[in-house]
């Protein structure tokens, strides 16, 4: 699926975004799965808020991370899309 | 050091209002008395979140039966835990429902016997197909998320549309469509249950096409009749990889049907802590890896992608849990499991459904 740089990611209902202190990594769980994170994917997971674009994320994290494209987010994004953990509008 | 694992199936009771003849339980079921206490049930869960597990499936029998569920989902919760409630919805009213989802229940799983009222309730043994639908109506009402799951089967599988549907008008976001496999009361059925390969020829690309139309609103997830494949199930993903159960009675297992295997040391949470079982027990590292197996699965490439199927069917089929599941068609036992499908599918006498009754 494509994902336009507006478009605006949300966290999908009944996803529930934690830290876990064993594996010591951000984590993702829904209905029958759980994500571990690495650090990029948990800043990422973390602006999913339905406010901010994907274009805005990308900023956002350009302060953070040396060489962020809004194609990684773009990618990113539509990973978790794929396993339904955010949805997209716009 | 295995890997540690990501879910706790925990069985609260064996006890249940519904009768399914394919229930995955064993045939010796739990009685109450033999159950853990609450105290136990919260030590588990403390284990299970120190060893890794981050999702807790309440299940059982019918979790509805406990009266300190409650606590549990609390508890659960408390420990930053996904926590899913699988019923049979009977017993699941509103109040109940709200109570629940304001301790922490994050979705619920609920079972559907057939498309309709008079299919369901034959079934299920009991009048339970309102109850089911009042049920879901009130989960969607809490904004919980919501599967529909459906054990398929000979007397099922020809209304696979009506079952779409119904999860459809139910407001499911996902819908598990399993065919039967055949452990506990599902083996002792076989015969009453086993689909025909016409049935199947019917209902796979009903599911295909509605995968593809409800694709975004309602993911279906489609779990294959093994006896009719070519390959095995990859069971478990692996032996003590991802996810291990705890019964009624605190037995430990590496899947929820390993009571099956005799030859098989099962440990309790009464004498051992999780992490040591999980770990150090002689059940839980018996199949893991790839080390246990012999050949044709040693050395098969596919024994990455199937983890040589399911030892549990590989015990019941052919006496040996370490050897090929013999669906497999290239184990050396699968005419064992040719002559099952030549000799169950289309019996000369259908036998009466065992219906699921504690004794």
């Amino acid at each position: 699926m494509t994902i336009a740089l507006d478009a605006v990611p949300r966290i999908r209902r009944g996803v529930k975004c934690t830290y876990d202190q064993i594996r010591e990594a951000h984590v993702v769980l829904f209905p029958e799965g759980v994500l571990v994170l690495n650090e990029t994917a948990a800043s990422v997971v973390a602006l999913c808020d339905g406010v901010r674009s994907i274009g805005d994320i990308a900023v956002a994290l350009a302060d953070e991370y040396a060489g962020v494209e809004p194609g990684d987010v773009t990618s990113l994004v539509a990973r978790m899309v794929e396993r339904r953990v955010v949805d997209v509008d716009g | 050091m295995a890997d540690a694992p990501f879910g706790l199936l925990a069985e609260l009771t064996h006890r249940c209002p519904l009768q399914c003849g394919y229930c995955s339980n064993p045939l010796e079921l739990v009685r109450r008395d033999a159950e853990l206490a609450t105290e136990d049930w919260r030590r588990v869960f403390d284990q299970a979140r120190s060893l890794g597990c981050l999702q807790i499936h309440l299940s059982g029998g019918e979790p509805l039966l406990r009266p300190d569920l409650p606590e549990l989902v609390a508890h659960a919760n408390s420990l930053g835990c996904y926590v899913n409630l699988v019923t049979s919805g009977v017993g699941l009213s509103r109040d109940r429902l709200r109570s629940l989802a304001s301790l922490g229940v994050d979705h619920v799983q609920l079972s559907l016997q057939d498309a309709t009222r008079e299919g369901n309730d034959r079934i299920a043994g009991i009048k339970a197909f309102d109850r089911k639908v009042e049920a879901a109506a009130h989960v969607l009402d809490e904004g919980l998320p919501l599967t529909v799951n459906t054990v398929l089967h000979r007397q099922n599988l020809d209304n696979i549309a009506g079952i779409i549907t119904m999860a459809e008008r139910m407001g499911a976001e996902r819908l598990e469509l399993a065919n039967t496999q055949y452990y506990g009361w599902a083996l002792r059925n076989r015969a009453v249950l086993l689909p025909t390969r016409e049935q199947l020829a019917v209902a796979d690309p009903i599911v295909a096409a509605a995968q593809e139309r409800l694709r975004g609103r309602m993911e279906i997830v489609y779990v294959i009749a093994d006896y009719h494949e070519a390959h095995p199930k990859p069971c478990m993903y692996g032996w003590g990889a991802r996810q291990l159960t705890v019964a009624p009675n605190g037995d430990v297992l590496p899947c929820p049907a390993a009571t099956v295997i005799s030859s098989l040391e099962i440990e309790n949470v009464r004498d051992s802590s999780l992490h040591d079982i999980w770990h150090h027990s002689p059940s839980f590292n018996a199949f893991r890896g790839f080390e246990w197996m012999k050949d044709p699965c040693r050395s098969c490439p596919r024994k990455e992608v199937d983890f040589g199927g399911c030892r549990c069917q590989a015990f019941q089929l052919t006496g040996d849990a370490a050897t090929t599941d013999p669906v497999c068609s290239l184990s050396p036992d699968r005419s064992t499991v040719d002559l099952i499908l030549e000799t169950e599918m289309k019996p000369a006498e259908v036998p009466a459904m065992a219906m699921r009754k504690m004794q």
